[in-house]
């Protein structure tokens, strides 16, 4: 980064007056994103889209008190106004301005080969039609098709009254496909993601080709599909699709700001069996170019990776840096912010399982009757009770160790503590899945990986005895 | 006129030959308390402003749109946005049904959407609220173990809506919520319960009855069980049934109909669901949380019955959906915020009321399940094959009563049926925050999933 977003001595000043009515500690948080959107439907490009938000989000903490405040106004007038703002929380008052020094910038560089910026709009386009008129060759059943591509580039620093300057120039690209089917009996829909935090680099053609074939298939074959099954029955979760499983069945449930408040069903299990032997557990913010990678969290920590159960042992949760500080140990990594407009709090990265030694096809072969589920969609829990739901966008009976039928769109549900502990086979076909995660109103990327593997009973929500 | 519509007007000076500009103006103040163990956990205020410009030029064979947005109002921010517009425009697709929004001579209602007092209530007042919610919450039964979070939060909003194809609309609104979880023991497992209580401003929020709302869902769930897998009625509480409204309501959208991703699509007339539901969108009833003067586009917002006994009667459309259907505006166009563009979309449902309560349902349904909330709906609702299934929990019905907890179940069937298997609507009408109220809504022939 050439230019600072905002000044040395002008982040020096603000933090002071952050603490000046007697805080313990003092952030800000500058953030510049440009982002850019085409969406292609009916065959017609209907929308390019560009935006640019540019602002600060300061906060102080007093005792168990945070004071936050944000602005667009990145005038040393207008930070100050933003800090005065968030230190009303020190209500005790005194201290007066305190002098904070930071040291020289830690810039992180960017990952991104091809920058957004220097990608034509008519490029952007041409892979939109691309894309359209390979999904539409897979069968005329093929009604309609949406094609969107995005990419974002953000640009952040971070600075702290402990001495944290940092910053770092983030660049995420997405693709996404939705295919409806139209059949005699009703619509059907299949849909395929790609992202990374990388640049154009990402969208070859061939990932591309492969997206949009797979979305029109999966909507395709869904016309033939029966009403899943209702009731408890063994599931295969195809490699890749399932880490969202893990996500929302203990994930969540991982995160310190939930422990540290005993809202989680996981809180004080550190060193307890709390899964089948087989689930190694990750959560890894330094996979390069996954949709979950970050150099340095939103706090200005260094991404890590963090194992969370070990053999189906419980062996870390996540943390950020406000819950790292009340027990007195270090941020794992997991501060993230949607943006300057939002306090961080402890989040995923890339989330994973890691693979076993059976082999993907013999776990199918080995299961009698169950559902084998190609792709999920999103899921979410109550950490509280770890009752959790996901959704299965593409799944399949298996009868006699045979993928056989394809199912209608319907919902799994299950216990996290109880579904973690019917992991009873993991493959070695490992891949990832890109997602957005939700929690308090706050969006993230982030991303899940398995590999195929079985659960010996969760309880399908379809319709069908 | 308001600062707004001048600063946007002054935007619209720049148009140049015969481009079309809209320019979305808006600016908002927000304030946020988090309440935890008697101390403030979080308190943040905020000012936003941000802009979204969208730029239509003429080609042989229709027009073209382009779009950009930033979130600051500063010149230097606006310009660059006008720029970015204009140039993605010369991307998009010609469309002869591209157009913008025209004055139609209908006027907007008279509706009173701000409360000062939001800005004049003292901070204290506010932390006090969400200090206390958390008080009566944790003191409210023994079986409450904690309270994840007791929050206050309210906006001030305004926004401006002006084209150089003549529309000129501002509006000013205001919310104030409180809302808190509760997590109940009973020794052997958890649940949680959530309490909300919204309005225009702080003086509107029944803080009584958030508290009780969480303790009583949650401690009324201690003991739940996962029944076996059966086939009943369910009985959909008020926030439910208004999360259903709100997906039925995405089905109506005319851009999901005329676009062929609706269930409703060539139904228009036909009976679509039972005779007891009459369905409507109405932004102009000032008791609706998201009532509305203008839409997304600026035109004025209105009345329009979309199920009438049963028969599909109409869709929403903004402007360009309404084209490509062959028909005008409803005055239905949404917008999320300065970054999105208008699509059609329902901002206000409400299902007109029936004559019982939920007791008489509860009596009248003898035996069924009662759906207290529902988890997994992004997931597991598809809104165009019409395919529903969701986590649930509630309690059971027997004999006409509620009696014991359940949980880890789902609840299944497709939007269509569920129309038509409508057996009840309750009179019991909840004006909750979002898109839809709610009220008691009894549907048979759901699968529910249990062990």
């Amino acid at each position: 980064m050439s230019d600072t977003l905002v000044q040395h001595d002008v982040l020096q000043r603000v933090l002071g007056e952050a603490l000046g009515r007697g805080g313990e500690f003092a952030e800000v948080f500058v953030e510049d994103r440009t982002t850019s959107s085409a969406m292609l439907d009916q065959s017609r490009v209907e929308e390019l889209s560009s935006g640019r938000d540019r602002g600060a989000g300061i906060r102080v903490v007093v005792g168990e008190t945070t004071g936050f405040a944000h602005t667009a106004d990145l005038s040393e007038k207008g930070l100050f106004a933003a800090a005065h703002a968030a230190s009303a929380v020190a209500r005790e008052g005194g201290g007066g301005v305190r002098e904070i020094a930071l040291g020289a910038l830690a810039d992180h560089s960017t990952r991104a080969r091809i920058q957004p910026s220097d990608v034509d709009k008519a490029k952007k386009i041409e892979l939109l039609r691309y894309a359209d008129d390979v999904a539409r060759s897979q069968g005329s059943a093929i009604t309609q098709v949406q094609v969107a591509l995005g990419d974002s580039t953000r640009r952040f620093l971070v600075a702290n009254s402990e001495g944290v300057f940092v910053a770092d120039h983030q660049v995420r690209t997405r693709f996404n496909i939705s295919c409806v089917a139209s059949g005699d009996v009703g619509m059907q829909t299949g849909y395929r993601p790609i992202a990374g935090t990388l640049g154009f680099e990402l969208l070859t053609r061939d990932a591309v080709e492969q997206a949009a074939s797979g979305a029109a298939h999966q909507a395709i074959t869904k016309l033939d599909a029966r009403p899943a099954p209702s009731g408890d029955l063994p599931v295969v979760l195809a490699g890749g699709s399932g880490g969202i499983l893990f996500h929302e069945a203990c994930g969540h449930g991982l995160e310190a700001d939930a422990i540290l408040k005993n809202a989680s069903v996981y809180a004080g299990k550190v060193g307890q069996q709390v899964a089948s032997s087989l689930v190694t557990l990750v959560d890894d913010g330094t996979v390069a170019g996954e949709w979950g990678y970050l150099a340095i969290d939103d706090e200005g920590r260094p991404g890590s990776r963090n194992v969370l159960i070990e053999n189906g042992i419980l062996t870390d949760y996540m943390w950020d840096y406000l819950r790292a500080r009340k027990e007195g140990r270090v941020s794992s990594g997991n501060g993230r912010r949607q943006s300057y407009q939002h306090l961080p709090m402890v989040r995923m990265t890339n989330t994973y399982l890691l693979e076993g030694d059976a082999d993907a096809d013999e776990i199918v072969a080995q299961t009698p009757r169950g559902v084998y589920v190609a792709q999920l969609g999103g899921g979410q829990v109550n950490t509280a009770t770890g009752d959790f739901v996901f959704g299965m966008t593409s799944a399949f009976l298996i009868e006699d160790g045979k993928i056989t039928a394809p199912l209608r769109d319907c919902n799994l549900i299950g216990n996290g503590p109880e579904v973690l502990q019917r992991v009873d086979a993991v493959a070695t076909d490992f891949s990832m899945t890109p997602g957005t995660c939700g929690k308090d109103g706050q969006s993230v990327p982030v991303g899940t990986g398995q590999a195929t593997m079985r659960l010996t009973g969760v309880t399908i929500g379809g319709t069908a005895s | 006129m308001s600062e707004l519509i001048e600063r946007a007007q002054r935007i619209l000076e720049s148009v140049k030959g015969s481009e079309e500009i809209e320019v979305y103006l808006s600016t908002g103040t927000d304030t946020e308390v988090q309440a935890y163990q008697g101390e403030i956990e979080n308190l943040s205020s905020a000012s936003t402003s941000g802009i979204g410009i969208r730029v239509l030029r003429d080609g042989s064979s229709g027009a073209q749109v382009g779009t950009a947005w930033a979130g600051s109002l500063d010149d230097e921010a606006i310009a660059d946005a006008l720029r970015e517009a204009r140039d993605n425009a010369r991307f998009a697709t010609e469309d002869e049904f591209i157009a913008f929004a025209r004055p139609d001579g209908v006027e907007g209602a008279v509706l009173e959407l701000t409360d000062d007092s939001v800005l004049t209530t003292a901070l204290d007042e506010k932390i006090a609220m969400a200090i206390e919610l958390e008080r009566m919450v944790r003191s409210g039964d023994p079986r409450i173990r904690q309270v994840d979070s007791a929050n206050y939060s309210d906006y001030v909003a305004e926004a401006a809506i002006v084209s150089t194809t003549g529309i000129c609309a501002s509006y000013a609104r205001s919310g104030a919520y409180v809302s808190v979880e509760a997590i109940a023991t009973d020794g052997a497992s958890d649940q949680t319960g959530w309490g909300l209580s919204a309005g225009r401003a702080p003086r509107d929020l029944d803080i009584n009855e958030a508290a009780n709302d969480a303790i009583s869902r949650a401690t009324r769930m201690l003991g739940a069980v996962k029944p076996p897998s059966m086939k009943c009625t369910a009985v959909f509480d008020p926030r439910s049934t208004s999360t259903l409204l709100a997906i039925i309501g995405g089905a109506l959208s005319g851009e999901a109909v005329v676009y062929g991703r609706s269930f409703f699509a060539n139904r228009i007339g036909e009976d679509v669901a039972s005779s007891l539901f009459t369905l409507l969108d109405d932004p102009t009833d000032p008791r609706h949380f998201n009532a509305s003067i203008y839409d997304g586009e600026g035109l004025a917002c209105r009345r329009n019955v979309l199920i009438e006994h049963g028969q599909l009667k109409a869709f929403v459309y903004d402007t360009v959906s309404a084209r490509r259907a062959g028909t005008v505006s409803t005055g239905s166009a949404v917008r999320g915020g300065i970054a999105g563009s208008p699509s059609a979309g329902c901002r206000a449902l409400q299902l007109e009321p029936g004559d019982i309560d939920q007791t008489e349902i509860f009596r009248r349904v003898g035996n069924g399940i009662f759906v207290e909330s529902l988890t997994g709906v992004h997931s597991g609702v598809n809104p165009i094959s019409g395919d529903f299934s969701v986590g649930i929990t509630g309690l059971m019905i027997r004999d006409g009563q509620l009696a014991e907890p359940v949980r880890e179940i789902t609840v299944a069937s497709t939007l269509q049926r569920m129309l038509l298997d409508v057996l009840y609507v309750g009179s019991d009408v909840e004006w909750l925050p979002g898109s839809a109220a709610g009220q008691s809504l009894a549907i048979s022939g759901i699968a529910v999933s249990g062990s």
